[in-house]
């Protein structure tokens, strides 16, 4: 257990710097999943297209070779940036499919007759996206997305295996340093743990909140 | 075709889906060319770069590769979906001293990073005397997390199979064993089939963790082949190509099965599958 404690300050700075990844990047693909999802559901076939072909693309590419080509591909083509800012631009851009994804769904479970019911008493476009569409389909996806950020989470510990300090590496460090494994793997594994429990009852109480009874 | 958000189109909303598919061509192809410049202006599309990708002695390397990240997907994958079955029957069991411990393994094992996993084999199991030969360095961990996700897919397969079948099984004179592995599990597998795959799919992804464990799959291999001729964007261009292709025929197969399988006559689905 002392070892937690003498290390205290590099295991903190690890983990802040994976809540940093985590909110930066929940952020990042919650606006580029939104525009996905736009594009994929848009009446524009060729928006369309590019939307499906976003996410096929990265859904089907593991996040290590993103990060690893981000890292050492860029700089190659001109592209210089802060190691923590790419790993958050590319998880964001990663886990934007999987957010545009679950949204689709989401917009897709609300029946066809209520939009059309919308329209029918005349509402505008943007009146029955507020009022009638974007209500039912944000009830489904919130357990989804809730899945998604503890996935998140997960994934950006993969930013250690290209250099970025995050709570992973930081235990990895310490662990090096100090040689007992157990007492440093089994609290970087129980930050974890929390961070998930707190999305999982933070989705939870949401869910309970908009649900509604039919 | 008309959807929730938007009617059949009529002629002025044809004209702006005209203008709107000419500015999102022009947008994709501005986005493109904006990329083959960066390219161009540091010097990366010259033929000789690329040209060591259209030998055989390179993709013979990089398709060894694909088979050992195949042979690793394989195994963990079957270790995992074996291991995740038995999790699954202790949560639905009837006894309390098997349910608690596999929730508590799915609920906690879900929530750690598979690259903490690897670095615990790596780093902490040599400390007490475990050291294992590589393959089984990516392939323990790999299966220890993803055991918590097959357990998931199997019990909820589990879980939408009507209660009146094991019932009807017990009725009938069948064990409580017995109903599981010849009515329940059987329709259970069939209706779980597309999400194993699309968690394969997964799995196969997660085997580039191969990259941290020095396991040649094919993401290390494309580093070591980078190290050697120095075409770092080049060789990991054409490693994210081959993941792609391979992934997504994968996708592809899980999305043509659950097709089958709601088309299919099979048993009348009576359970809303609403996640």
């Amino acid at each position: 257990m002392s070892v937690l404690l003498d290390h205290l300050p590099e295991l903190w700075q690890g983990l802040l710097v994976t809540f940093q990844l985590t909110a930066a990047s929940f952020l990042g693909a919650a606006v580029l999943g939104v525009l996905v999802t736009a594009l994929r559901v848009s009446p524009v076939r060729v928006l369309r297209a590019l939307g499906t072909a976003y996410v096929e693309t990265f859904q089907n590419l593991p996040l290590l070779v993103l990060l690893v080509l981000a890292f050492f591909g860029l700089p190659e083509i001109g592209v210089q940036a802060d190691l923590k800012v790419t790993a958050i631009a590319v998880i964001s851009v990663y886990e934007a499919a999987y957010i545009g994804e679950a949204l689709r769904s989401g917009v897709n479970s609300v029946a066809k007759g209520q939009g059309e019911a919308a329209r029918a008493i005349g509402l505008t476009f943007t009146q029955s996206l507020r009022h009638v569409i974007l209500p039912q389909a944000l009830r489904t996806v919130v357990q989804p997305i809730g899945n998604i950020f503890i996935a998140l989470t997960m994934n950006t510990a993969l930013a250690a295996a290209v250099g970025v300090v995050d709570l992973t590496a930081a235990a990895n460090r310490v662990n090096l340093l100090e040689a007992q494994p157990i007492p440093i793997f089994v609290g970087a594994g129980a930050a974890y743990a929390l961070i998930a429990a707190c999305a999982g009852f933070v989705t939870g109480r949401l869910e309970r909140r908009l649900v509604i009874l039919r | 075709m008309s959807t929730a958000l938007f009617d059949e189109p009529g002629p002025r909303a044809r004209r702006r889906i005209r203008i709107a598919t000419v500015i999102g061509t022009l947008a994709a192809l501005a986005l493109l060319a904006l990329a083959v410049r960066q390219f161009a202006a540091n010097g990366q599309l010259d033929a000789a770069r690329w040209q060591p990708y259209a030998t055989w002695p390179m993709w013979r390397y990089l398709l060894t590769g694909l088979w050992s990240t195949a042979l690793a997907a394989v195994v963990s994958a079957a270790l995992a979906m074996a291991f995740g079955l038995v999790l699954a029957l202790g949560r639905v069991s009837r006894h309390r001293f098997l349910r608690v411990p596999a929730a508590v393994y799915v609920e906690v094992v879900r929530t750690i990073p598979a690259l903490l996993l690897v670095y615990v084999v790596l780093f902490a199991l040599p400390k007490y005397g475990l050291d294992l030969p590589l393959f089984w360095k990516l392939v323990v961990p790999l299966s220890v997390s993803n055991a918590a996700a097959f357990a998931e897919i199997f019990r909820a397969g589990i879980r939408s199979i009507e209660r009146g079948q094991g019932e009807a099984g017990l009725a009938i004179g069948l064990t409580h064993g017995q109903a599981m592995r010849l009515i329940v599990l059987p329709q259970a597998a069939r209706r779980v089939l597309p999400s194993i795959v699309s968690q394969s799919v997964g799995l196969l992804k997660d085997t580039a963790l191969g990259y941290v464990v020095s396991y040649a799959e094919l993401l290390y291999s494309g580093k070591v082949l980078a190290a050697y001729n120095g075409y770092l964007i080049q060789t990991y261009l054409v490693v994210a190509l081959v993941y792609l292709v391979v992934n997504a025929s994968l996708s592809k197969l899980a999305r043509t099965l659950e097709a089958r399988r709601r088309a299919g006559p099979g048993i009348p689905r009576r359970r809303s599958t609403r996640a």
